[in-house]
């Protein structure tokens, strides 16, 4: 499945309530504000971290580069995609959940 | 694949409405088809002809008719949103007794039950939202 | 008037809600897509993760901030045959909240329940 997740942190909950159901084997792509998850340094590294071994993460570039933030700046082990990435991950995945 | 796409935000206010553009703009070009792009709740703003954004900005109701001109493709502003929001096409206009109606070239309305059927006949359905 | 569909296909929709009534919209105009929806014969089910939880909160009165009540039209569900409505166990303990505080029969759901549910799901929509 693949999991979208647009919204920062930081504004509202929903990296959490996707990170406790998104099950082992799932993709993540973090999408506008979302992007803000995949920081290093934040107070959610540590969450993301630990659920990269099991779940694939992956940031939109084009958000990322509005946002004045590029791969330096992102937790180790995130890829960085473009919007044609996004349409490959949509789909290989069969099962499409955007958090919103 | 087929895409059904639903647009939850109007134009501007939140990214919704680029995300979904930029993403059926990504994906024509990979191949694939967009079966039907959904406007629902503020997304329904999506579909004036009235608007005038600063010169040097995107038009993003122009570019959603544009690229459907282009591409086939079908835009829907769900009936219900769109009467709760004030946006109109002719018939509607008669219907509900209106002066007026604003609906740009390249949508239509028409019911949710457009919606429900994205999604069961796209083989992939993706939603922009805030 | 709808098109009629050629085919028999069904699929296992899923409803998430995870916001609350009344401040905004989105709980309202989903509810009228899970209405509508129901028209067309396919698997529903709605889930309620975090502040989405409150949609089901009894004794909802909104005649002082004049707004539609449209949480009498959660107990009409099973009407329309829309009957798996999930609820996350966390996010109603997070609130303070319990089974008894709810207007409808649910299913309460651990986060490996919610999980599997929203797993099994094809075509999921998010309001």
């Amino acid at each position: 499945m693949l999991h979208t997740i647009n919204k920062s942190p930081f504004e509202k909950n929903t990296l959490e309530t996707c990170l406790r159901l998104a099950v082992d084997g799932a993709s993540i792509l973090y999408i506008e504000d979302g992007v803000y998850s995949a920081v290093k340094n934040t107070k959610f590294e540590q969450l993301i971290s630990d659920k990269i071994p099991n779940i694939k993460m992956y940031v939109l570039e084009p958000d990322l580069k509005a946002r004045g933030l590029d791969k330096s700046s992102l937790i180790n082990n995130i890829e960085v995609i473009d919007y044609q990435g996004f349409v490959k991950l949509a789909v290989e995945n069969e099962k499409i959940q955007n958090w919103l | 694949m087929k895409f059904g796409i639903l647009v939850n935000e109007g134009p501007y206010q939140h990214q919704a409405s680029d995300s979904a553009f930029l993403f059926a703009k990504a994906a024509i070009e990979e191949g694939h088809e967009i079966f039907r792009v959904f406007f629902y709740h503020d997304g329904v703003n999506n579909g004036t002809r009235l608007a005038t954004p600063p010169q040097d900005d995107r038009h993003i109701p122009n570019r959603w008719s544009e690229l459907a001109k282009e591409h086939k493709i079908d835009l829907v502003l769900c009936v219900a949103a769109a009467q709760r929001r004030g946006m109109v096409d002719p018939d509607e206009m008669k219907r509900n007794d209106k002066d007026a109606n604003n609906i740009a070239e390249n949508f239509r309305i028409s019911g949710l039950g457009q919606l429900i059927e994205a999604g069961i006949q796209a083989d992939r359905f993706i939603t922009f939202g805030d | 008037m709808e098109d009629e569909l050629e085919s028999g296909v069904v699929k296992k929709f899923l409803y998430i809600n995870r916001r609350a009534p009344h401040g905004s919209i989105y709980a309202h105009e989903a509810l009228e897509v899970v209405l509508i929806g129901a028209a067309f014969d396919q698997d529903v089910s709605l889930a309620f993760i975090d502040d989405g939880v409150y949609q089901l909160k009894k004794n909802q009165d909104t005649s002082d901030i004049n707004t539609k009540n449209f949480s009498k039209t959660y107990p009409a569900l099973e009407m329309y045959d829309v009957e798996k409505l999930y609820v996350d166990k966390e996010s109603l303990e997070q609130r303070g909240l319990s089974e008894d505080d709810l207007m409808v029969d649910v299913k309460i759901l651990t986060s490996d329940e919610m999980k599997k549910i929203i797993t099994e799901s094809e075509v999921i929509l998010n309001f």
